[in-house]
């Protein structure tokens, strides 16, 4: 199977490159991350991020024959070939597929990504029905990896500026929360042109997610607080 | 050598959910606390975990932290240490209410309160039966909900963490006391001594010692591997669990919640096996017994599919609702990686490496203890662990599901109150010893100028192959021996292999080198216990000794890494509180 592989070492390139690799899969060999693994035996300079290789942690996210996903559930089957691999675009690359998040993380810290409830807890839990419960399904299974944040343009052009989808599914996470009270400090938090308004609905986010979640609609739903606070 | 040291009150190594829920207790008290991870936090692998929390909060009928003590101390067929069991059931569901309050969204009833699920081994009555629901729950992704809201609540709390940095070596002074570590910037590839007046190893598990593992490729006994070269023991170490349903040769976990919700397993006959093996808690028996059972199926020729190597875990009669609802994760793992819609086919399983209920020996305050002049549990000042890399001991010889979350919450907690009665009272740094970064500089320095070594990746697959055959699900007093003796031939291996990458940045081969030293150590530790440990008990199964043996085995083994030596102390039979549970015979 060939893959093309976008490589740099700061430490001794002077630009980066795409290098060639011809290996072959086994039987078992399922998943990307499977053949990166059997490169990285043959090539022990390829720097990648992975770990629970099931899709949970969000380490092993790349650009993909053009695509944001995670390595580890992409099936080698949907593979056109040469598989190309980049880091995820828009952030600066530390070495070959490893970019730095800060930026991204900065801007999932800046939306205060926690409960906010100033009453004193009660003794045992705080109750919340099953249907306020369901208005979280689709927000907290978030796993961070960045494919939606780097996918999209917004994100390129203002990415110190604009939150980004992830960020936003997290902002709308803790105002979907029916036990969460900073819903105005939250949304004073966004109003502005853009934090929030940098989103223009082009859904590369959507298109990327690899758990299915739909920052869009999130970000829709986060305008919509705004306006009927408006109102 | 010199290199850059920074001071702080504390060291936390590791972010997953022990570190952090220690490192929210000691950021909000105010101190000053270093919190590495070779991750960023929400990728450590308390994300992976599906079930639930084990707590007796009586949500969905009575319950009783006496009852989940019981099952607990049963569960780890009498090996457990009392005392710690007792404190974690009885403080379980203070820790699930601080979560739920940190916000955590637990899954809920219709009357508003977290919805709890049956889990294996969990029962009403002290054991008398049926099941209880007991497993606090997000859908099937408890691990990611928890692991996500305490990193969330550290972000409140404004907790310094090192992301990528990997801690290489404890350092530790003349009198025994720890002082901090030295730990490797993995973005520069700079060394740097973390001094700490308290230091808490919560690092999880090494399942990744073994071949097939529901384990993440981080779970490399980090912690276990500082300790042993500090000359701390490793407690227990032939206590391996597995997992009851893995995905067949993918590997990947699949919820005992499944079973708790109300699947089952299947043999090739369409049978119901476990009703054989279990008649009270069929499906719902411990993790050992289940697992056991399935490889007595597969070894008896009544395995599914071509090469009769799985068995079937069959959930489709649950109905598309219930699995979309409860268990929508599994449903997604099962297409992708064992190509099943479970709404329709059972999920082709194997019993896999999941968790080791062995570990860094600790009390159950997370203080780390270890023989010194006739003491067999003295503190080691300074030092502390929490999580599955520590060994408190709760899980003894069998975990039950659940009470891995259970653990890091209660003693994550405990441990982060203990450093801060000790910070508070000793407020000064020690000297550091002039020799505090020899070891880990010298591990560097080899792996910059070894040549002609073999590859990280093959003898690291060696030693996986190793475990798999020698150190399994049933143990054979020829393998062990054997595993043995190939184990201490591929640990001089390990100290001769070679890296071609020389880059300092971001340098995983150099990672995954010094991930070696860690494992291999776990290894030995648990061949070497595993061979000396002549009966069977909990997750220990040996073909020569069938049964439990009281008289002569019911005590902890700690495995010393100078010499390989082996020492033995006793299990803590008097909970804190009451009388002690007396060991019986284990049925289920």
């Amino acid at each position: 199977m060939q893959f093309r592989i976008y490589r740099y070492d700061p430490d001794k390139d002077a630009k980066p490159y795409m290098k060639d690799y011809d290996v072959e899969p086994e039987p078992s060999d399922r998943m990307l991350l499977d053949m990166l693994i059997r490169i990285k035996a043959q090539d022990d300079s390829l720097s990648l991020r992975r770990s629970c290789r099931e899709g949970v942690c969000g380490s092993d996210a790349m650009n993909i024959n053009g695509k944001n996903g995670l390595a580890c559930i992409t099936q080698l089957a949907e593979l056109k070939q040469p598989v190309e691999l980049r880091p995820l675009p828009g952030l600066p690359v530390i070495r070959d597929l490893v970019v730095d998040m800060s930026q991204f993380f900065k801007q999932y810290n800046s939306i205060k990504p926690y409960l906010v409830n100033n009453d004193p807890p009660p003794e045992k839990e705080r109750l919340q029905t099953p249907e306020e419960r369901s208005a979280l399904d689709g927000l907290y299974e978030c796993i961070l990896c960045a494919c939606c944040t780097t996918a999209c343009p917004s994100f390129w052009w203002n990415p110190d500026k604009f939150v980004g989808p992830a960020g936003l599914l997290q902002a709308y996470r803790f105002l979907a929360d029916s036990r969460d009270q900073a819903t105005n400090e939250r949304l004073d938090n966004l109003e502005d042109p853009y934090r929030l308004f940098r989103c223009h609905s082009i859904m590369n986010c959507v298109d990327v997610c690899p758990k299915g979640l739909n920052p869009t609609a999130a970000i829709g739903r986060i305008k919509e607080l705004l306006v009927r606070r408006a109102v | 050598m010199s290199i850059p040291r920074r001071q702080f009150d504390a060291v936390i190594v590791g972010a997953g959910g022990a570190g952090m829920r220690a490192a929210l207790q000691l950021s909000e008290a105010g101190f000053k606390v270093a919190v590495l991870s070779k991750v960023f936090p929400t990728r450590s692998h308390t994300v992976a975990a599906q079930g639930g929390i084990g707590a007796a909060l009586g949500n969905m009928g009575e319950d009783n932290w006496l009852w989940h003590m019981y099952d607990t101390i049963k569960g780890s067929d009498y090996l457990g240490d009392q005392d710690a069991i007792e404190f974690m059931c009885r403080m379980a569901p203070e820790a699930v209410y601080e979560l739920e309050h940190f916000g955590m969204p637990f899954d809920r009833n219709p009357n508003g309160t977290v919805y709890q699920r049956p889990f294996g081994g969990h029962m009403q009555n002290f054991g008398a039966g049926p099941p209880v629901q007991r497993s606090c729950c997000a859908a099937d992704r408890t691990g990611h909900a928890m692991l996500h809201t305490l990193y969330q609540r550290n972000v409140r709390a404004n907790t310094h963490f090192f992301v990528e940095w990997m801690a290489l070596d404890l350092i530790r002074d003349g009198s025994g006391r720890v002082l901090g570590v030295v730990a490797l910037e993995i973005e520069t590839g700079e060394a740097y001594i973390l001094q700490a007046r308290a230091t808490l190893v919560a690092t999880g598990g090494a399942g990744r010692v073994y071949a097939a593992s529901t384990n993440a490729f981080i779970n490399t006994g980090d912690g276990l591997g500082m300790a042993a070269r500090a000359g701390i023991p490793l407690e227990d170490m032939e206590f391996w669990q597995f997992h009851p349903t893995g995905v067949a040769a993918a590997g990947v976990l699949i919820t005992e919640g499944v079973r708790g919700e109300g699947g089952y397993l299947l043999n090739k006959d369409g049978e119901r096996f476990m009703e054989r093996y279990a008649p009270t808690a069929k499906d719902l028996a411990s993790r050992d017994v289940v697992s056991r059972a399935m490889a007595t199926e597969i070894k008896e020729g009544r395995g599914a599919g071509p090469d009769g190597d799985y068995l079937l875990l069959k959930l489709d009669h649950l109905g598309e609702d219930l699995i979309e609802s409860k268990l929508p994760g599994i449903r997604e793992i099962a297409k992708k990686f064992a190509n099943v819609d479970p709404v329709r086919d059972p999920i082709p399983v194997v019993p896999t490496v999941h968790y080791q209920m062995g570990g860094i020996p600790t009390n159950y305050h997370g203080e780390v203890v270890a023989p010194r002049g006739g003491d067999l549990e003295a503190i080691v000042p300074g030092l502390y662990a929490a999580g599955e890399c520590a060994c408190a001991s709760v899980h003894g010889a069998n975990r039950l599901g659940t009470n891995s979350l259970t653990d890091l919450l209660v003693f994550g907690k405990a441990s982060g109150d203990r450093m801060i009665r000790f910070l508070r009272g000793d407020a000064l740094h020690p000297d550091l010893p002039a020799d505090a970064a020899e070891r880990p500089l010298a591990r560097l320095a080899r792996l910059d100028t070894q040549a002609n070594g073999e590859r990280v990746s093959e003898v690291a697959n060696d030693m996986r192959r190793t475990m798999q055959a020698h150190c399994g699900v049933f143990r054979f007093p020829d393998l062990l021996a054997e595993g043995v003796v190939k184990i201490k031939q591929i640990a001089a291996r390990v100290t001769r292999t070679e890296i071609k990458d020389k880059s300092k940045v971001f340098n995983t081969a150099r990672v995954e080198a010094l991930e070696l030293d860690n494992l291999i150590e776990v290894a030995e530790a648990s061949l070497i216990s595993a061979d000396a440990r002549k009966e069977s008990r909990g997750a220990h199964d040996r073909a020569d000794y069938h049964q439990r043996d009281d008289v002569n085995w019911l005590k902890h083994t700690l495995w010393f890494k100078d010499g390989s030596r082996l020492e033995y102390k006793p299990v803590h039979l008097k909970p804190l509180t009451m009388p002690g549970f007396e060991p019986k015979v284990r049925t289920y």
